[in-house]
């Protein structure tokens, strides 16, 4: 480490685990709010909950019909691109592998798609195999609009906007199609641990 | 706006501090010289990098207040007291110093010229930052877009940027305070926190399809953001950049 801030300390934080944060991240005990724009509300009488693109059967649930789906419950670390990180976050909600099950796809890439017209893209690897959920409860709690209640994205191991906030909805494509963060200068795939944060990253 | 954020690999370079500007007592501008700068869009961060020297590091984004003016870019930071990064970067920090810096970042909350007006910023408290380098660039190009600020702050010497944003108010560009927590005597402007009725009165209409910008702490975002689309303005006509107070 060549570089050093004159009369720069840090402020080590002795409660958490260094192997647990990522390069360049921080502990924070809150929870910041980060949106492109307002927070959609959306009537649950006319929320719903798709997988469409390449598979042969579009399937979709109401609310009533995705809450009697089974649910587990998830504890998380999460990151943040804009530098924060909070552990051991509780969620529940629905395994996407339970929302795949028995699906035949070619596909390899899925866009998650968002009220108010967010989305973000991934490889479908990174959200089968116990690794992404739908969740509509944080801390035991019915999740709060500007979290992005009342369902969103789980995808922890990536960056949180990978995450999609009031998510209605899986396309699964056979191309990679950069989302909305991936088209404004944000990395393709988000790795944290690698510190993709950005494009070239 | 899409596709054009940044082309390449954003490296770390090295920005030596030129200046320090006391703005309001918890407000402090510094301007840094950054040799390879490629130049930035109003509205954009930066990630910043402190060094301890026993390797340790801790990283930051931060608006750009300034416009693109060659090599120098200016941040104004708010010193949270609790912070990690705000109270080095406000206090200790000064002229020769240098610190590691990459950018410039995020291709969505961003203004240019060409875009037009009408033009609405909304700003809470520190949120003003990338906001004045939207009024800033557009003072610079000279362009005439109808603008206006609507700035909440908590008092009269809060008030960042108080001297040049009433220098460069003009026929088209009006600067609307809010003074939420006290007011100097005989203050006739709004003394509260930004509500719809305020909101009403200052926006322009839905039908001149203004560019709306927010930016302040999550609270004011959220229920500025709330209030304009309950007054029919698009969702998507609203950009917002939101900051918690956590550990910066």
């Amino acid at each position: 480490m060549s570089f050093v801030s004159r009369g720069f300390h840090g402020k080590r934080r002795e409660d958490a685990d260094p192997a647990r944060v990522p390069p360049g991240q921080y502990v924070t005990a809150d929870f910041p709010v980060l949106s492109a724009g307002p927070t959609p509300h959306r009537s649950l009488d006319v929320w719903n909950f798709s997988i469409d693109g390449e598979v042969d059967e579009p399937r979709g649930w109401t609310w009533q019909e995705f809450r009697a789906l089974p649910s587990e419950e998830v504890t998380v670390d999460i990151h943040c691109v804009t530098k924060w990180s909070k552990l051991d976050t509780m969620w529940r909600g629905v395994s996407v592998d339970t929302l795949l099950d028995g699906i035949d796809t070619s596909a390899e890439f899925v866009v998650e798609y968002s009220d108010g017209g967010y989305t973000t893209n991934l490889p479908l690897e990174d959200v089968t195999g116990g690794k992404a959920w739908v969740v509509y409860e944080y801390g035991g709690e019915q999740l709060e609009p500007e979290h992005g209640g009342p369902a969103r994205m789980l995808v922890p191991h990536l960056y949180f906007w990978k995450s999609a906030k009031w998510v209605r909805g899986l396309r699964l494509s056979a191309t990679d199609e950069p989302g909305f963060w991936e088209t404004n200068g944000y990395h393709n795939y988000g790795d944290p641990w690698k510190e993709q944060r950005y494009w070239g990253d | 706006m899409e596709g054009t954020a940044l082309l390449g690999r954003l490296t770390w370079q090295h920005a030596e501090v030129v200046e320090s500007t006391v703005e309001t007592a918890r407000v402090k501008t510094v301007a840094f010289d950054v040799p390879d700068w490629p130049g930035h869009r109003a509205g954009q961060h930066v990630d910043i990098r402190l060094t301890a020297d026993d390797g340790y590091q801790a990283e930051r984004s931060y608006s750009i207040g300034s416009a693109p003016a060659g090599t120098r870019v200016e941040l104004t930071i708010e010193r949270l007291d609790d912070g990690e990064v705000s109270p080095y970067l406000t206090d200790e920090l000064r002229p020769r110093d240098t610190i590691e810096l990459r950018g410039p970042i995020g291709g969505y909350f961003v203004w240019e010229p060409a875009q037009g007006g009408p033009l609405f910023l909304v700003a809470g408290g520190s949120g003003v930052v990338p906001l004045m380098a939207m009024i800033r660039v557009r003072a610079s190009a000279g362009s005439d877009a109808e603008t206006r600020l609507l700035f909440s702050s908590r008092s009269w010497d809060d008030v960042i940027y108080r001297d040049e944003l009433e220098r460069l108010q003009d026929d088209h560009l009006s600067v609307v305070h809010t003074l939420t927590r006290a007011q100097p005597p005989g203050w006739t402007g709004y003394s509260r926190r930004v509500d719809a009725d305020m909101l009403t009165e200052l926006a322009p209409s839905v039908a001149e399809r203004p560019h709306v910008y927010v930016c302040g702490p999550t609270p004011f975002v959220e229920a500025v953001a709330e209030a304009l689309v309950q007054l029919g303005h698009e969702p998507k006509m609203i950009k917002t950049e939101r900051f918690g107070a956590t550990g910066g």
